[in-house]
């Protein structure tokens, strides 16, 4: 509407902290109500964070869900999406999770080509990495593992070459290791 | 009224009373038809009806500027809450306290593209501090003062609440709650005393400290306390365009606003500084220049109730998180008792430059090369004649920029504009506002001839009911600001600014007519010698509005400036011209 706009939008960069994007996995925990998924997420793509993935679902506690946010980014931008996220009246509490600290999944379920001739090369496949057969099929089988996102890199790789037709992934879900819980405390007031 | 059967309009509209709403600035049509009738009987309520919802959320930024109170604007669904977003979007980037009610279809309507239906949650969601969806008259009251408690608590920022006509029709027994129930919300924080002692004793040991004040001492009605740290530590500071008249302008420590148009003095200073104080801005990339320049020399100490603003375009060494009173109620205390075991400071060199470059550098302006007034000398003579205890309400571009730059500020809130957004259109409705809450004080929109065209029909609005606001319309025949950028980095093709209002057009339209059509009083004044006498005949009229043409110079140019992408030491104080650094300092 007038020349007052922004023409320049670099992103600071200062020295004190570790400025390699690696991902980070966050626990928000959120009041269940209508709309707040949108909130947290479109706060993540107004403010141009991106999403690696995302899982939402119940808590012990009816009131309250948990969101499982991974990005991928540097220490300096994880301390403002953590700053921009409490600003939501409805988050409740955000817990970054130390990998080395916590137990993280995902689940996959992969349809792959396998007749007579392949069938038995699959199986070993899904029995090494413990994974098991859900559905087959005279030319494919479908696959269910859960596992870190490695795991399921690593299987998705040797999977390949027999001809994967369709995979579905779901978001990572992580808890803290030990007795401590997130939810713990009263988050309600 | 409590524990009373009603209809949930009717409880709207007490739970408005209960949270202490004393106007309203709206506009009627279908899903908020039921809350209006029960409007009408209100009369500790005033509804001022406005021509244009956006004009309603102006008006209701502009009381909540001049009052320090939540403004409150209502609206129908769709096209009418659509209306509103820019003014919402405004609101929430000054962090201005903002109520915006809008009516939505039935519940039962809802995702179907009902006539007028608009999904108002979600599309104000981004430029929201939060925003509701009421579709039970149950829930009324608790959301009613949620909503107030969010927009004027912690960070202010602008509320929406969106009400189903369904959840308006529906009885309930009306009960102002006790609590909030705002499990998530903790808009309180206190600064913390290891922070306030860092923070004191790097301003002890600094030897070119700068205060850098931003709107939050405004929002957080810290003039006082944040004066008297100033007057105890005895350093520098500058005001931001959203602080100007937080502190007097006349303090002998003021260098003056900082940023793209910023005083040569006030931007020098904290490019040079060593420590920068900053309480209540934002580092906004209109103060900040190139970021990776900005005061490449200085320590921060950043003082902010948001603590996502702190580090994040500048990082701040020591962060304070907390309420600007606090904050600096807590340093002055601590500096004192500091001080008084021994005074370190060494600001004499510091304060031997910063006087050379405020004597040296002015503001100011040359005479126009076509012979037509300087916008500049408007401004400056009406800020003169009609004095600091005024309000004086800008639009956005350059005569926003000169009016910041040539009144001077004496008080907090009397100066009033559209910093964050930079929203055109925003000066004749937010002046509105400002009149209706501060009905005792001269009140006057300086507006451009292109912004005062995108929201002026609101002069009906102030005829209609009393609200005698001056509207200095510093027409200058083209969208200024536009002009002045293509003058200076578009090899002068001015492509599409051109708007005919001024010397030498057809004065399409003619604001003096324009006036006199809507009841008002319109004058015309052209030429230099007549300024003061115009200014002096505005004054005198208090029973209408007035709107003063004051036709100028076309190319008038907001200096000094710091153009776009590059530092702030390449400022410029006229076209090719830098201050003689070297000769200087």
């Amino acid at each position: 509407m007038s020349a007052n706009q922004s023409t320049q939008n670099t992103p600071a960069s200062t020295t004190d902290y570790v400025m390699t994007p690696q991902s980070q996995t966050l626990s928000v925990l959120v009041e269940n109500k209508p709309g707040v998924l949108t909130r947290v997420t479109a706060l993540f793509s107004r403010r141009a964070y991106n999403i690696s993935s995302l899982a939402v679902g119940p808590t012990e506690h009816p009131e309250i869900s948990r969101i499982t946010v991974v990005v991928d980014v540097d220490q300096r931008r994880l301390e403002q999406i953590t700053k921009q996220l409490n600003k939501l009246v409805n988050v409740l509490k955000i817990v970054q999770l130390d990998a080395r600290q916590t137990v993280q999944r995902e689940l996959i379920l992969i349809k792959v080509t396998a007749d007579n001739s392949s069938r038995t090369s699959v199986l070993e496949i899904v029995q090494m990495f413990r994974a098991k057969v859900v559905d087959a099929a005279a030319d494919s089988v479908t696959i269910e593992a859960t596992g870190t996102q490695d795991k399921l890199s690593a299987l998705l790789g040797m999977l390949e070459s027999f001809g994967v037709r369709e995979i579905v992934k779901s978001g990572e879900v992580a808890i803290g290791r030990g007795g401590r819980a997130i939810t713990d405390r009263s988050l309600l007031g | 009224m409590n524990g009373q059967q009603m209809t949930g309009a009717q409880a709207l509209v007490e739970s408005l009373k209960h949270a202490g709403a004393e106007v309203v600035f709206g506009l009627p049509g279908g899903c908020i038809l039921p809350t209006y009738d029960p409007l009408m009987d209100a009369e500790d309520i005033r509804h001022i009806l406005v021509r244009h919802e956006q004009g309603a959320g102006h008006a209701a930024s502009g009381y909540a500027h001049a009052t320090g109170k939540v403004g409150v604007c209502l609206a129908t669904s769709g096209p009418g809450a659509t209306n509103l977003i820019t003014a919402i979007a405004d609101a929430q980037m000054d962090s201005i306290p903002l109520v915006a009610i809008t009516g939505q279809v039935g519940s039962q309507f809802i995702g179907t593209d009902a006539f007028q239906e608009a999904d108002i949650v979600g599309m104000t969601m981004p430029v929201t501090k939060h925003n509701f969806l009421v579709s039970d008259a149950d829930e009324i009251p608790k959301v009613i003062k949620q909503a107030f408690h969010i927009a004027s608590t912690g960070r202010p920022g602008a509320v929406l609440v969106d009400v189903t006509k369904d959840a308006q029709q529906g009885m309930t027994q009306f009960v102002w709650p006790e609590g909030l129930d705002l499990p998530g919300y903790r808009p309180d924080p206190r600064p913390h005393s290891k922070q306030i002692r860092e923070a004191v004793s790097l301003l002890l040991e600094a030897k070119r400290p700068v205060f850098l004040l931003g709107g939050g001492v405004l929002r957080g009605r810290a003039s006082e306390e944040v004066g008297e740290l100033i007057d105890v530590s005895g350093a520098p500071f500058v005001t931001t365009l959203m602080a100007r008249g937080a502190l007097p302008d006349s303090h002998p420590n003021h260098l003056g606003m900082p940023g793209m148009h910023g005083a040569v003095s006030a931007v020098s200073a904290l490019q040079r500084s060593d420590l920068i104080v900053n309480i209540g801005a934002r580092f906004d990339d209109r103060v900040t220049g190139v970021l990776e320049s900005f005061a490449p020399g200085a320590k921060v100490v950043h003082a902010d109730i948001d603590p996502a603003e702190i580090s994040k375009n500048r990082e701040a060494q020591v962060p304070i998180v907390g309420q600007a009173a606090e904050v600096a109620r807590a340093m002055t205390a601590e500096l004192r008792e500091r001080l008084a075991e021994d005074d370190p400071r060494d600001y004499e060199a510091w304060w031997n430059t910063m006087s050379m470059l405020r004597d040296n550098y002015p503001l100011g302006w040359t005479e126009t090369e076509d012979g037509f007034t300087a916008p500049q000398k408007v401004i400056s003579r009406i800020g003169a004649i009609s004095g600091p205890d005024s309000i004086f309400v800008a639009g956005v571009g350059q005569h926003q920029m000169w009016s910041s730059q040539f009144i001077k500020y004496e008080h907090p809130c009397t100066w009033i504009n559209s910093g964050g957004l930079g929203t055109m259109g925003y000066s004749v409705p937010a002046a509105m506002g400002a009149k209706v809450g501060q009905p005792d004080k001269v009140v006057w929109s300086i507006d451009g001839d292109g912004c005062f065209q995108m929201t002026n029909q609101e002069l009906a609005t102030c005829v209609i009911n009393d609200i005698p606001i001056k509207v200095a319309i510093i027409n200058n025949s083209s969208l200024g600001m536009v002009r002045q950028w293509q003058n200076l980095f578009y090899d002068q093709r001015y492509s599409n600014t051109d708007l005919n209002t001024g010397h030498g057009t057809r004065r399409i339209p003619d604001f003096v007519k324009l006036a006199d059509a809507y009841g008002a009083v319109g004058l015309r004044c052209e030429r230099d010698e007549d300024i003061d006498a115009t200014i002096a005949q505005a004054m005198e009229i208090n029973d209408r509005p007035v709107i003063v043409d004051f036709t100028v110079s076309a190319d008038a140019m907001v200096w000094p400036m710091v153009p776009a992408g590059v530092s702030n030491d390449e400022i410029q104080i006229a076209q090719g011209m830098s201050p003689e650094w070297e000769r200087d300092i």
